[in-house]
């Protein structure tokens, strides 16, 4: 590893603690991140001569906070309004700050950081996209790329998310035990979202791949910050599994290649032993969420050797409490590919018909419900539900896949004329 | 005698290597131990998973307890360890330069001589 790469390294991982206090500082993200930059420029200079400091985060919030006070200044100078108004704290700048790093609320800052991303006036397209941009620093082309949109569409949209947390208000106070615990879960789900952004990418693996391995980033933070939270492990746990699959779930030519027809040597086992110890270790809480349940599920189909000894009746147990837990039609949806390999096909169609209300606009309902159809024999319904899926497929990986099933059931016709 | 290689680095910065980054680490650290286990001075090699994943119990009057995380917060995390037969303490050192050499940047690592040593076998390598 080369001295900038290394500067590199240890700038992106000193991001979310040293933005999070310098975003505590000066209370808007926009001086937080002018500030930041700053730091970094000066490290990038400074650094290979001198050596990295101690501690990179102290530095750098050390020396943003100087570099945003400085820029403060300048600009009261040319408009008359006192600085010291905007800031919060300045008379301890000369403070241990190495001390007060280990300090928890360090921990509240980064909680705050993350959380402001996630502000429920926000879509969830820009709650996502904000978070990589504000906390994992990923650049505005990176993010673009990813979401297939203009460079210049996103820096709007990005911008847009700004001004709309500016007008909303930061929170500031010190969150209570439930105030935390409410933000420790919008973060939470806001970081499955960036995985999912970057899962759902489809073939498409070089955009989704960095919104997935931020997110698996962003989880272990949060888990070194609330160590003893089982949710938090659990969505680490799941996270892990479903990214250790991502050589096998696309073949040469980017199509999409089913869980039970994946190569499981390509899984990755350093992954999956992390995940297992984690789920073990979250599930001694006797706390059973949401994710520790899809960790779980996940889990079976890892521990799994050959598709062929997957658990499918632990599998629809865990479907049925998340089912409880987390009522959704589209959990009953998953539960119903356990239903099939137990009870066959007829009694998940059973399970999903009621669903087709509200999930009629969902790719995966009328893939599913097509696939059960041709193995009860009722090709030309399955061949409706085939189409219906067809025209909700949002990656070109979708289509192909349902592509091959509409071939295969003409193929049946074909050759039932023949014959 | 017997000395442990601790080693000791930031957990952040190691989780952001890339995969490049950390083949590269892992196969310049490879060269080094298939060198000295060809002059049969190296023992048993172990990396640890990130502290995330580790629980301690905690000893006390009464009943232990358990608790989730590491077992101290640091900033820099005990991470692997090498187990050597060296001569002297020096030949310890010069092992230890070459595995700095091997992976660089920041870190540390902490040579100490054991006490007591039990190779087990057992185990099927990882």
């Amino acid at each position: 590893m080369s001295e900038l790469s290394w500067i590199d390294l240890a700038l992106s991982s000193a991001r979310p603690q040293a933005m999070g206090a310098l975003l505590r500082y000066f209370r808007d993200l926009d001086l937080a991140e002018e500030a930041f930059q700053e730091a970094c420029l000066r490290a990038v200079r400074t650094w290979p001569d001198k050596g990295p400091p101690r501690d990179p985060v102290a530095w750098l919030i050390f020396v943003g906070r100087n570099s945003g006070i400085d820029s403060l200044r300048k600009r009261a100078r040319q408009e008359p309004l006192p600085p010291e108004e905007t800031l919060s704290d300045l008379e301890d700048v000369e403070g241990d700050l190495a001390e007060r790093l280990d300090g928890s609320h360090y921990r509240d800052d980064i909680l705050r950081l993350l959380f402001v991303c996630c502000h429920p006036e926000l879509p969830a397209t820009q709650q996502i996209a904000l978070a990589l941009r504000i906390v994992s620093g990923l650049s505005v082309h990176q993010i673009a790329r990813a979401f297939l949109v203009s460079e210049a569409a996103m820096e709007q949209r990005i911008t847009r998310a700004k001004a709309r947390i500016a007008a909303a208000g930061l929170p500031f106070e010190a969150p209570d035990a439930s105030a935390r615990a409410a933000r420790l879960g919008a973060v939470a789900a806001m970081i499955y979202l960036v995985f999912n952004e970057g899962y759902s990418a489809g073939g498409n693996q070089r955009a989704g791949t960095p919104f997935c391995e931020e997110a698996i980033r962003l989880c272990r933070l949060l888990l070194r910050l609330f160590p003893s939270e089982p949710e938090i492990m659990g969505l680490t746990a799941l996270l892990l599994l479903q990214h250790s699959r991502l050589k096998a779930r696309f073949d040469a030519g980017g199509g999409i290649v089913l869980l039970e027809d994946q190569d499981r040597s390509l899984w990755d086992q350093r992954m999956i032993r992390e995940a297992l110890a984690l789920i073990d270790k979250a599930l001694r809480h006797r706390a059973p969420g949401p994710y520790q349940i899809q960790a779980a599920i996940a889990a079976l189909h890892a521990r799994a050797k050959r598709s062929e000894e997957t658990d499918w009746e632990e599998i629809d147990l865990l479907y049925q409490s998340l089912e409880r837990l987390q009522p959704s039609p589209v959990v009953t949806l998953n539960r119903a590919v356990a239903v099939s390999r137990r009870q066959g096909a007829q009694a998940a169609l059973d399970l999903i018909e009621p669903l087709e209300d509200r999930l009629s606009g969902y790719f995966y309902f009328h893939g599913l419900r097509g696939g059960l159809l041709k193995q009860l024999g009722r090709n030309r319904e399955a061949h409706a539900a085939f189409e219906r899926a067809i025209a909700l497929a949002t990656t070109p990986a979708e289509a192909a896949h349902i592509r091959q099933h509409l071939d295969g059931l003409a193929r049946d016709v074909t050759a039932g004329t023949t014959l | 005698m017997l000395y442990a290689v601790l080693c000791y680095n930031s957990e952040d910065a190691v989780a952001a290597w890339s995969k490049e980054e950390e083949d590269k680490v892992m196969s310049d650290l490879a060269a080094v131990e298939r060198k000295h286990a060809a002059a049969g001075r190296l023992g048993p090699v172990a990396r640890l998973m990130p502290t995330t994943a580790a629980t301690t119990l905690r000893k006390a009057p009464g009943e232990s307890f358990v608790v989730d995380g590491p077992f101290a917060e640091t900033k820099e995390q005990f991470l692997g360890f090498f187990v050597i037969d060296m001569e002297t303490l020096d030949e310890a050192i010069a092992f230890a330069k070459e595995l700095a050499v091997a992976n660089p940047g920041v870190g540390a690592y902490e040579i100490r001589p054991l006490r007591v040593f039990k190779p087990g076998g057992a185990l099927d390598p990882l």
